[in-house]
C-alpha cells in the first residue's frame, strides 16, 4: 500500500520506511528510548522483528544477512548501553564494509547533553567506525535521513550507518504527511561507477606483457557482485588467482587455478607467487597487514594494478602503479573487452614456465597435516564437514585457529558463502551471523564453525535460535584453549601460556540441551563423519557439535607478524623435506 | 612539507568534529584549522594546515574527500594562491618600549586597536611567517598574550572553489 501523503508518527515513519526499503527483518532489542518504535512494530506484520538476546549479536546477525544476501542488515536497539553493546557488531561490519543500517533510541531532544538516563553520545561513540551516522532531531527530517541512511550504508564503498533517533521524534500523538523520497541526490556523496577507461588500457597493456602474473582478489569481488567477471577474467587469462581470506569462494576454490588463499597463513605457492611476480592485478583487495607482511618485502619486483571502488584504499600502504577507481564489477567488464580486443585467441595457461614454478611450489603440500593421528585432527574435522556437506554450506564464523583451519580447508565454489569477521576479528561474530543467514536462506544448510573460546561470547543467543527454530548447526572444534593465542605464545613467548587455557569450560552437550537444543560429542576421528551426518540430517533442528580436537595442533604455513612473505613457517611435518 | 588545505563542507552538526576526528584517529598531524560558513549558509568552508611527505597528504586528502559531508577537497599549496593569517599581540609597552613598539607596528604595517598607559594590542594580517617575524621582532620579555587564528587561503586567479 502506498503510504505518501497519510499522517504518520515518527515511530510509525521508521517502521514504514523499513517496508518501503523492502526490509524483511529487523534484528533487535527493546528499552525505553524505542519503545514507541517498538509499539508501531507491533501493529504491523511486514516487517518482522527477531529479538536477540544481546545488542551485540542485533549488529551481527545483520550483517550476517547482508553478507549472505547482499542486502542491507537492520538492526535496532535503544539508547545507552543498547547503542554501546552494538558498538562492536558496527565496528565489525565497518571493517569488512558491511552494508547495515543501525537505529539508535536516544534520549528526548529537550534531555540531550543532560546525562539523562541512559544518555550516551553516541553519534560521537560510533564515528569513527562507520560510514556516516546521524542524530534526527526533527521528525520532518526522519523519512528523508532514514532514505540516505540505506542509500549511503548500499552504494559506493558498503558500509554500517547509525541512525540515532531521540524519544520525542518518535512520539505517537505528533503525526506528519508522509514522504519517503525514492531518489536521493547529495552534493557532497557520489559514489564512482565505472573506471578511466585509459587507465584500464594500461592495466591490460601490463597484463599482455606480464611473465609472472597474478590475480589477487579480495572481499570487494564479493561485495561489488562481480564473481562471474573475476572468472572469465581469470579464464580468459590463464592466470593464477588468490585471494583474501574475504575474498574466498569469488572463484571457485575447488579450481586448478585457484592457488590457495594469501597471507599469514595463506598457502606457500600463493605466498611464493606473489613474492615472484611481475604483474600484480589486485582487484577490490586492500593490501590489508596480514596479506602484505613487512611491507619492504612485498611483490619485490611487480608492477601493481589496482582496482578498488574506495580511492582512499590505493596507495595507502602500497605505492601502486596503476589504480583504477571503479565499481569492480563495472571495471571487470570493461578489461574483458579491452582484453577480447587485444588478445582474442588467448586461452589456457599461455603463461606456461609461470605455472611450471607453480606447480612446483604446490608440490611442498604446505597445508599438509597428520591424517593418522587417534585425535581429531582441527583439519580433518573441516575435512569432513565439507564431505558431509558436499560442499554446499553457508558456513560463518568466529575468530582463531578454526577460522583459519576453515580457510584453508574447506573449498567455497560460490561467492556469499563464507562468512567471518576478517578485518577486526570479532570473536563472537559466528553464531548470531548465521542467525541472519538462516532467516535469509531458511532452506539452505548453515553452520558455524567456533572455538570453545569464541562462542562464549554470544552463547546467550542460542535461545533466539530456539524462539525462530533457526536449524543451525554448530561445529565446535574445542581443543581447551584460545588456539590462536597459544600458537603465538608457543612462537614467540617461549611457550608461556599466559591466560590462554579455557579452564572451566561447560557441558556443551548440557548447555545446548537446556536451551531445548540437541548437543552431541565427538571425540574419535571415526566417528566423526557419522556424527556430523546425523547432525546435518536433523533439518529442522540447532545441533550443537562439541568436536574434541588435538589440543597442540598449529595453523601452518604461517608468516610471523614483520616478515617477508617468502618466509614462511611450514608444517614440522614437512621440515625434513627439501624446499624448492 | 606545509600543505593548506581547503574544504568545502556541509554545513551540518559534526561535521566538525568529522574532521577532527579523522585527523586524531588516522594520526595525522594537523597544524591548524579554521571553519566558518561561507556565503551560501548551507556550506562551512574549512581550511587546515597540516605537514607531511607527499604519500601522507595524498591520503589526508583522500580520506577528507571520503568523510559524507565532504563537498570538494583542495589543496592550495598546489598552486598560486594567497595566504593569510590574523594575529593580536598584547604587549607591556611603557617607558621606552612604547615608541620603540610603535616603530615595529609601523614597520609590519600592523595596528594599534587598544591603548592603555602600559600595553598595547596590535593587529596584524598576513602570511603566518610575518606573523612569526613580529612576534621575533618584539624584545624580549614584552609580549603578554599572543592570538593567532590560524591561516586562511584562497586560490589566485578567476577561479573559484565553489560548487
Ligand atoms: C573479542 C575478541 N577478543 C580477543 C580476541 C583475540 N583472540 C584472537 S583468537 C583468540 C582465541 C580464540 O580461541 P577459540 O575461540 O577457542 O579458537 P581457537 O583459536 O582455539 O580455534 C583470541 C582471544 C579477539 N579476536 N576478539
Ligand atoms: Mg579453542
Amino acid at each position: 500500500m502506498d503510504m505518501n501523503g497519510v499522517d504518520l508518527s515518527g515511530a510509525e515513519i521508521v517502521v514504514q520506511a523499513l517496508i518501503d526499503e523492502g526490509v524483511e527483518y529487523v534484528f533487535g532489542y527493546p528499552g525505553g528510548a524505542v519503545l514507541h518504535m517498538y509499539d508501531a512494530l507491533f501493529k504491523q506484520d511486514q516487517v518482522k522483528h527477531i529479538l536477540v538476546r544481546h545488542e551485540q549479536a542485533a549488529a551481527h546477525a545483520a550483517d550476517g544477512y547482508a553478507r549472505a544476501t547482499g542486502r542491507c542488515g537492520v538492526c535496532l536497539v535503544t539508547s545507552g548501553p543498547g547503542a554501546t553493546n552494538a558498538v562492536t557488531g558496527i565496528a565489525t561490519a565497518y571493517m569488512d564494509s558491511i552494508p547495515m543500517v543501525c537505529i539508535s533510541g536516544q534520549v528526548p531532544t529537550p534531555v540531550i547533553g543532560s546525562d539523562a538516563f541512559q544518555e550516551v553520545d553516541t553519534v560521537g561513540i560510533t564515528r569513527p567506525c562507520v560510514k556516516h551516522n546521524f542524530l534526527v532531531k526533527d521528525v520532518r527530517d526522519l523519512a528523508t535521513t532514514l532514505r540516505k541512511a540505506f542509500y549511503i550504508a548500499m552504494t559506493g564503498r558498503p558500509g554500517p550507518v547509525v541512525v540515532d533517533i531521540p524519544k520525542d521524534v518518535t512520539d505517537p500523538n505528533i503525526k506528519i504527511p508522509y514522504h519517503y523520497p525514492r531518489e536521493i541526490q547529495m552534493r557532497s556523496y557520489q559514489p564512482i561507477e565505472r573506471g578511466h577507461l585509459g587507465q584500464i588500457k594500461r592495466a591490460v597493456e601490463l597484463m599482455l606483457q606480464a611473465k609472472r602474473p597474478v590475480l589477487y582478489t579480495g572481499g570487494g569481488v564479493v561485495l561489488g557482485e562481480a564473481a562471474a567477471q573475476l572468472t572469465e577474467l581469470a579464464r580468459l587469462t590463464g592466470f593464477p588467482l588468490t585471494s583474501t581470506l574475504m575474498g574466498l569462494g569469488a572463484y571457485p576454490m575447488t579450481d586448478p587455478q585457484f592457488i590457495g588463499m594469501l597471507g599469514m597463513h595463506g598457502t606457500y605457492e600463493a605466498n611464493m607467487a606473489m613474492h615472484e611476480t611481475d604483474v600484480l592485478i589486485a582487484i577490490g583487495a586492500r593490501f590489508d597487514d596480514r596479506v602484505t607482511g613487512k611491507i619492504e618485502h612485498f611483490c619485490p619486483h611487480a608492477k601493481i594494478v589496482h582496482v578498488d571502488v574506495d580511492p582512499s584504499s590505493i596507495s595507502k600502504n602500497v605505492r601502486v602503479d596503476v589504480p583504477i577507481v571503479g565499481q569492480v564489477a563495472s571495471v571487470l567488464t570493461d578489461m574483458l573487452g579491452l582484453w577480447k580486443e587485444q588478445a582474442p585467441t588467448t586461452t589456457g595457461r599461455p603463461v606456461a614456465d609461470w605455472w611450471a614454478k607453480i606447480e612446483e611450489w604446490r608440490r611442498v603440500d604446505c597445508l599438509h597435516y597428520d591424517r593418522h593421528s587417534d585425535k581429531i585432527k582441527p583439519q580433518f574435522a573441516v575435512e569432513t564437514l565439507y564431505q558431509v556437506t558436499k560442499g554446499d554450506l553457508y558456513l560463518t564464523s568466529d575468530v582463531g585457529q578454526h577460522q583459519m583451519f576453515a580457510a584453508q580447508f574447506y573449498p567455497f565454489d560460490k561467492p556469499r558463502r563464507w562468512i567471518n569477521s576478517g578485518g577486526l576479528g570479532t570473536m563472537g561474530f559466528g553464531l548470531p551471523a548465521a542467525m541472519g543467514v538462516q532467516l535469509a536462506f531458511p532452506q539452505a544448510q548453515v553452520a558455524c564453525i567456533s572455538g570453545e573460546a569464541s562462542i562464549l561470547m554470544c552463547i546467550q543467543e542460542m535461545a533466539t535460535c530456539q524462539q525462530y527454530k533457526l536449524p543451525i548447526k554448530v561445529v565446535l572444534l574445542n581443543n581447551g584453549y584460545m588456539g590462536m593465542v597459544r600458537q603465538w605464545q608457543e612462537f614467540f613467548y617461549e611457550s608461556r601460556y599466559s591466560n590462554s587455557y579455557v579452564d572451566a569450560l561447560p557441558d556443551f552437550v548440557k548447555l545446548a540441551e537446556s536451551f531445548g537444543h540437541v548437543g552431541m560429542r565427538v571425540e574419535r576421528p571415526a566417528d566423526l563423519a557419522a556424527a556430523m551426518q546425523e547432525a546435518f540430517a536433523m533439518k529442522d533442528r540447532f545441533v550443537f557439535l562439541d568436536v574434541v580436537v588435538d589440543p597442540t595442533e598449529n595453523v601452518y604455513p604461517m608468516i610471523a607478524a614483520g616478515k617477508g612473505q617468502h618466509e614462511m613457517h611450514l608444517p614440522p611435518s614437512l621440515s625434513d623435506r627439501e624446499l624448492a | 612539507m606545509r600543505h593548506i588545505i581547503a574544504v568545502l563542507l556541509e554545513n551540518e552538526a559534526g561535521a566538525l568534529s568529522r574532521v577532527a576526528g579523522l585527523f586524531s584517529a588516522r594520526g595525522y598531524n594537523i597544524e591548524s584549522l579554521t571553519v566558518a560558513p561561507t556565503d551560501d549558509p548551507t556550506l562551512s568552508r574549512m581550511t587546515l594546515v597540516t605537514n607531511g611527505n607527499e604519500e601522507i597528504v595524498e591520503q589526508i586528502k583522500k580520506q577528507l574527500n571520503k568523510l559524507i559531508d565532504t563537498v570538494k577537497v583542495f589543496d592550495l599549496t598546489e598552486g598560486p594562491h594567497i595566504e593569510r593569517e590574523m594575529m593580536m599581540i598584547k604587549v607591556r609597552a611603557a617607558g621606552e618600549n612604547r615608541e620603540e613598539l610603535k616603530r615595529l607596528t609601523d614597520i609590519f604595517r600592523a595596528k594599534i586597536i587598544d591603548v592603555t598607559d602600559t600595553s598595547y594590542v596590535v593587529e596584524l594580517t598576513g602570511a603566518s611567517k610575518k606573523l612569526d617575524a613580529f612576534i621575533d621582532a618584539v624584545p624580549a620579555g614584552l609580549i603578554v598574550e599572543v592570538v593567532r587564528s590560524g591561516p586562511t587561503g584562497i586560490a589566485r586567479g578567476d577561479k573559484g572553489l565553489t560548487l
